[in-house]
């Protein structure tokens, strides 16, 4: 467990419960966890599908509420802010859904300008420079026209991560940024992630499945497991855990040679 | 014996699922009293959505032209040949004028107009907003901190109060239209006293009765269309993805054109 000052945290979990379903149907996913994000460094969630990555996204966006303990962004409990103040807060956010959560009625290139049309008083042709320079970064040129219906599911995540880059955001929240995407466009992105965080020096977090090729950006590691959240500092940590579990779940995830070295 | 319905742990839980129900339907509720509000706060609330705006109207008011036309001239021929029928047994043909017209504007254009703008218009507002709604993209414009009430909802309603009482009054003209066609060209009623009757027993009261209850129902549809939409992930009972959306769709055009005959009743009864 890593103790940093208080001032130095974007994110903490204190002692966070989260159910699903009433009565007999009730399931629980996370389990009295805890957990800090250090600001202005990149954390990266990982653990096995269906384990509570995209629930405990959805509880720091205020989109979930915890059905016992806290969640802390920037020093603010989300589930207790009100309509205006949750909206203040948002503003920080850079935000990548799962399913990307393109709008349906907008075409590539207004899905990406939208944040700057409705949240900046930017002009229109500030505007096609911002989001064109965007396009190119991702390789996006010549999509512009298109709709999300008619996108793969790569392209998907790649607007919505210019999406969600576009207002400089003090913290990004990525679900899956790289699913679907091929190996080269994945360390790609990857080595996006890294320049622009170092620009813009945002706090990230990263739910990822891209086991070794995260650890190389991460400052810190999350493993989500049966609702319980381990923080790691790196991968060796990981392979050394004291807890058994933790022990097999790094090795059936990473591979039965995974040192935690040279990753 | 006594019947399994009636025996006391079978009525408990009867009255439990009694009392589960009556609190799902009073949250259900308070959640569209909370969204009728912010959605005419989003209203005021800048940057206003103008072309958002035009392209509802051009979806709900040019878009549902067509329907209303039919409808309307329907109707108006029905209410010809009927009142024609009725009316001569009275040798009272003279009134067929009258009683087509304020038929038309004081009832039948105005609650047909929205039940019908409700199953074209509503229906594609709601399953738009479902679909928005399960696919994430809600949540995501929340995450943005883009108000989805004013981005999304708010130029619905607006839209939505402009066409009704527009459409109503196509609806009445047409199907005064309709009316003298058959009432005076084919049944061969008097054609100066269908005119000379209408002018004369017409009053602004009973137009601005129509205008007035077109105003309601356009807020009314606008209402339970997107919020049924809006919902759909809170409604309980209507299972999961598409098959919520496509019963939230079906509620929202049984809810609102039955709320528009009840409030049909109501607003008559205060405003006559
Ligand atoms: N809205 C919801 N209602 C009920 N159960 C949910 C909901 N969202 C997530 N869950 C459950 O919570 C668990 C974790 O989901 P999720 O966070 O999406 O997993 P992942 O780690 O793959 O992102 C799953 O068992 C899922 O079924
Ligand atoms: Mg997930």
């Amino acid at each position: 467990m890593t103790t940093v000052a208080e001032q130095d945290v974007a994110v903490r979990f204190s002692a966070v419960s989260k159910w699903f379903g009433r009565d007999e149907k009730r399931h629980q996913v996370l389990n009295n966890a805890s957990f800090a994000v250090p600001a202005g460094k990149t954390t990266v969630i990982a653990g096995g599908s269906g384990q509570g990555k995209s629930v405990t996204l959805k509880l720091i966006l205020g989109l979930l509420k915890p059905d016992a303990g806290q969640v802390l962004v920037f020093g603010q409990d989300v589930a207790r802010l009100g309509f205006n103040a949750l909206r203040e807060l948002r503003m920080q956010f850079g935000v990548l859904f799962q399913g990307s959560a393109l709008f349906d009625s907008l075409n590539v290139f207004e899905n990406i300008a939208l944040p700057l049309r409705e949240r900046t008083k930017l002009q229109e042709d500030e505007i096609r420079a911002k989001v064109e320079a965007t396009l190119d970064q991702l390789e996006l040129k010549g999509h512009e026209e298109k709709y999300p219906a008619q996108l793969s599911g790569g392209m998907k995540k790649r607007v919505g991560l210019a999406r969600a880059l576009q207002l400089e955001p003090r913290l990004v929240l990525f679900d899956e940024p790289t699913t679907g995407l091929d190996p080269v466009m994945t360390r790609e992105i990857y080595e996006l992630f890294d320049a622009t965080q170092k620009r813009l020096g945002y706090t990230a977090l990263i739910v990822s499945h891209d086991v070794p090729q995260v650890f190389a950006l991460a400052d810190q590691i999350v493993l989500i497991n049966r609702g319980e959240l381990d923080s790691f500092t790196d991968a060796g940590e990981i392979v050394h855990s004291g807890k058994a579990a933790i022990r097999e779940f790094a090795r059936t995830v990473m591979g039965p040679g995974f040192t935690g070295k040279g990753a | 014996m006594i019947p399994t319905v009636l025996r006391p742990a079978a009525l408990l839980s009867g009255f439990g699922r009694l009392g589960a129900l009556t609190l799902d339907a009073l949250t259900d509720l308070g959640r569209m009293g909370f969204f009728l509000f912010w959605s005419l706060v989003g209203l005021f609330r800048l940057p206003f959505r103008f072309r958002e705006v035009l392209k509802q109207l051009c979806f709900i008011g040019s878009g549902s032209l067509g329907v209303i036309f039919f409808t309307s001239l329907s109707t108006g021929m029905v209410l010809g040949l009927q009142g024609y029928n009725a009316l001569n047994r009275f040798g009272a043909d003279g009134m067929l004028g009258t009683v087509v017209a304020l038929s038309l504007i004081m009832e039948l254009g105005p609650t047909l107009t929205a039940i019908m703008v409700a199953g074209r218009a509503g229906s594609a507002m709601c399953a738009e907003l479902g679909i928005m709604r399960i696919s994430e993209q809600i949540d995501a414009l929340d995450c943005m901190a883009i108000d989805p009430f004013r981005y999304l909802i708010s130029p619905k309603f607006l839209a939505m109060i402009l066409s009704m009482p527009l459409l109503t009054a196509v609806f009445d003209v047409v199907g005064i239209f309709g009316g003298y066609i058959v009432g005076v060209d084919m049944m061969g009623a008097n054609g100066g006293a269908f005119m000379a009757g209408m002018a004369q027993n017409v009053t602004n009261a009973d137009i601005r009765m129509g205008f007035i209850k077109s105003l309601c129902f356009g807020l009314l549809v606008a209402w339970i269309c997107t919020g049924r939409g809006f919902f759909v992930h809170l409604i309980r009972g209507m299972g999961f993805g598409a098959e919520s959306v496509s019963r939230a769709t079906t509620q929202a055009v049984v809810y609102s054109s039955i709320t528009v005959l009840v409030f049909d009743y109501l607003l008559t009864a205060v405003l006559l």
